[in-house]
């Protein structure tokens, strides 16, 4: 039975669950909701959720740890001759599913029944070009071994999912009925109706913190894992970034933060000062109309994909800023430079910083304002003294906001500011960052075990504590400003 | 109202300070106040009293041209200081704010120290030559305002972190520290409890004799206490105009008495 029919079955066997347990309570008191503790409804919906939820849960369960469970039985099987040289046993194992899904497609194609599929012998058929017959490509000719594990895997994962059914329409019953039994009038459906929703909302904040975690315990793992095979003190106070794919390479992450640092510094100079700009000409001066037009106008500028502001700056801003600026003053012929990615980027933050200084700035109270102009303040003079100290700390933790998502950015720095780890003040000078180095680490055909690749997972480390630092530090500025005004 | 004090004040009435004519305001096509004519005595507390949302609040704006600040806001009708119109074109609103200082109904400090709150209006029209000066205006500012003997050891503390009644004397001696000739209070002790309240109607009594002071109130024992003339609002008329003692003992207008003796409001 396919896990489809399967699903579809307890689906309805909920459906029809939800119905009588509806009529059920209702005719427990003849009729009349009134002496009932739960709306009839209630008692529908606890039946279905009991017939549903167990059966599907398990069948999800199941359907996840199977392949797991039968890869490490099956492996098991494979004796060290089904092994070729210069193979491993994953992709020995990845031959054995190959061959099985061509088995399925034979039973399938072919009529052959389970009997005739036992039979099958690979040295004395020639089952590659058969398998080949129903479109399933096997690079080698087929050993014994190989076809006796493929064989064992098909039986063992019907056999897998004929369980996991029964279990499930057995649990599903089982719902069924034992929920049916327990509606009486006095029955609290209602109350396990509630606990069912708190129960699905906390399952679903979890996935989210869950998948953190996961992500911050395979980064901390594999990180741990370069550092056994590259000394830290050389990661982090080496200054030349020299990557070797033969092997002895410098792997020092400061050329890459200076980058990081650099781009993101520039950016901040072009963002902070133009977005708390717009967001008090938002906030303070412009009409309604203007606002409604002009505040959705800037967030566009968030919504613009990062490698259309990379081409940008590859194409328009890198050049102009070359023929103007660098070559005039003599400070390089780049055209990938840190300014081009710091400028373009900068533009980019603009709305991050002007949407929430804009609501930060709103939320300063009224009578601020009226106390300023009652004394004889003009507007500039009031945003200067009184508006802009009593929104100072939402504004600062809205720039470092902006500051994480600079660090963080890669497209726009790949693009315009090159690819050279460099120590370097000069800002029209090509150098790169932590972001863009993990993707060239990672792209290229390289064995994932040397510390040349590795690497990457402890330069994402770092980033993550850098930015996440960066972020619980504005959150806790942010809410401390919070409090100023409850 | 068997404990109203209605002393009778003596009033100067040919030294008047404000007059208005004619004065009509509009929010957008909302007529708020209409055909007000009142004269503002100087050295006098007037007060404006009428039931919620007859305009008391939105007349008393117009005198120091804060609903310039609301967008949708329209006054028409002439309004003199001095006899000196302030809606002529000539006349920069901010200095008129600087002449006519206004304290709100909910206590509105700054964000800063308590002398920066004070130092605040002097600072921004250049009153002060020297450091030493701004430090006595602060100083002689907080003290009219029965403030200074609390504050003096705290003057750097923030003004958020006083009482609330201590924080409505400090906004009024931060509205009279920019020498105003009017004061213009919106209800200033209705957020305040009956200690303080006492403490504020006792200095309002003080500044009477340096400013007009002209408050909105909501309480008529308080106006009856306070001010030396009312004007009755409602619905956006000007009822009745005249001596306190006159208004609360002898009403002319059938309105003003239903409102006084408790029938309206
Ligand atoms: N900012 C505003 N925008 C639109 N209408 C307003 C505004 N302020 C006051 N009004 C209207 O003007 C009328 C008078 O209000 P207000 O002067 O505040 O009354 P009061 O202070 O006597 O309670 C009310 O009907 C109120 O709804
Ligand atoms: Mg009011």
């Amino acid at each position: 039975m396919s896990v489809g029919v399967l699903t579809l079955g307890i689906l309805a066997l909920a459906g029809a669950g939800f119905v009588l347990g509806r009529k059920r309570a209702l005719s427990s008191v003849s009729g009349d909701p009134r002496n009932l503790h739960s709306l009839p409804g209630y008692h529908g919906q606890s039946v279905a959720l009991f017939t549903a939820i167990p059966a599907l849960l398990v069948m999800l369960i199941w359907l996840l740890l199977q392949p797991l469970f039968l890869e490490q039985r099956i492996a098991t099987l494979l004796t060290p001759a089904d092994i070729p040289d210069g193979s491993s046993q994953a992709l020995v194992m990845s031959d054995v599913h190959r061959v099985a899904a061509g088995l399925d497609a034979l039973a399938a194609k072919d009529g052959l029944s389970e009997q005739d599929i036992d039979l099958l012998r690979a040295d004395l058929s020639d089952i590659r070009s058969r398998l080949a017959g129903v479109g399933v490509a096997v690079g080698d000719a087929i050993k014994p071994g190989v076809l006796t594990a493929a064989k064992a895997y098909r039986l063992q994962s019907a056999t897998g999912r004929l369980v996991m059914g029964a279990l499930a329409l057995l649990l599903a019953v089982t719902g069924f009925g034992w929920s049916m039994r327990r509606i009486t009038p006095e029955f609290r459906a209602r109350n396990v109706f509630e606990r069912f929703v708190v129960a699905l909302l906390i399952g679903a904040s979890m996935v989210a913190v869950l998948t953190t975690l996961g992500i911050l315990l395979s980064l901390v793992f594999e990180t741990r894992h370069f550092f056994q095979l590259y000394p830290a003190r050389d990661f982090f106070f080496s200054l030349t970034w020299n990557p070797q794919f033969r092997g002895g390479s410098d792997l020092g992450i400061i050329p890459l933060l200076w980058g990081t640092l650099y781009v993101s510094f520039i950016a901040l100079l072009v963002a902070v000062p133009l977005g708390l700009m717009a967001a008090i000409y938002l906030a303070e001066y412009a009409g309604k109309k203007t606002r409604t037009l002009a505040k959705p106008l800037i967030e566009v500028l968030a919504g613009i994909p990062t490698i259309v502001y990379g081409l940008f700056a590859l194409i328009t801003v890198g050049p102009a800023l070359r023929d103007w600026f660098a070559q005039p003053l003599g400070l390089g012929s780049s055209a990938s430079s840190v300014m081009t990615a710091g400028l373009v980027m900068g533009v980019m933050l603009i709305p991050f910083v002007s949407s929430l200084s804009d609501d930060i700035i709103n939320a300063v109270p009224q009578s601020m304002r009226d106390g300023s102009y009652g004394l004889g303040a003009t507007k500039s003079e009031t945003v200067k003294q009184v508006i802009l100290p009593a929104a100072l700390p939402g504004i600062v933790g809205a720039v470092l906001l902006a500051a994480s998502r600079a660090i963080g950015e890669t497209m726009i720095v790949v693009m315009g500011a090159g690819a050279a780890a460099r120590l370097d003040l000069n800002p029209f000078e090509a150098m790169t960052t932590v972001t863009v180095k993990i993707v060239s680490q990672l792209t290229g055909d390289t064995e994932f075990a040397s510390p040349e690749t590795l690497v990457a997972f402890a330069l994402g480390l770092t980033l993550f504590v850098l930015t996440l630092g960066l972020n619980v530090l504005a959150l806790y500025v942010v809410r401390k400003y919070r409090e100023q005004y409850e | 109202m068997n404990d109203m004090t209605l002393t009778e004040k003596p009033v100067n009435a040919s030294d008047i300070k404000i007059t208005a004519r004619n004065v009509q305001v509009y929010y957008g096509t909302t007529h708020a106040i209409k055909d007000v004519d009142v004269d503002i005595p100087d050295r006098t507390v007037t007060a404006f009293i009428g039931p919620s949302g007859c305009g008391k609040s939105t007349f008393l704006r117009c005198l120091n041209r804060m609903n310039d600040t609301i967008s949708i806001c329209r006054v028409t009708g002439n309004i003199a200081l001095d006899g000196q119109d302030i809606y002529d074109k000539r006349v920069d609103p901010v200095q008129l704010r600087a002449k006519v200082g206004m304290v709100f109904q909910k206590p509105n400090p700054f964000p800063k120290s308590i002398y920066d709150n004070v130092a605040y209006g002097p600072k921004i029209h250049g009153m002060t030559r020297s450091r030493a000066e701004l430090d006595e205006v602060v100083e002689g500012c907080l003290r009219r305002a029965a403030l200074w003997n609390e504050v003096k050891d705290r003057l750097h503390a923030p003004g958020t972190g006083l009482s609330g009644g201590q924080q409505q004397r400090l906004c009024i001696a931060r509205a009279i520290a920019t020498s105003p000739e009017v004061l213009l209070m919106d209800e200033p002790c209705s957020a305040l409890d009956p200690i303080a309240t006492a403490q504020v109607e006792e200095l309002i009594d003080e500044l009477r004799s340096q400013f007009s002071v002209v408050i909105v109130t909501h309480s008529m024992q308080q106006a009856a206490r306070v001010s030396q003339r009312t004007a009755f609002f409602h619905l956006g008329n000007l009822v009745e105009y005249g001596e306190t003692g006159h208004i609360f003992t002898n009403p002319s207008d059938p309105r003003t008495e239903s409102y006084i003796t408790g029938r309206i409001g």
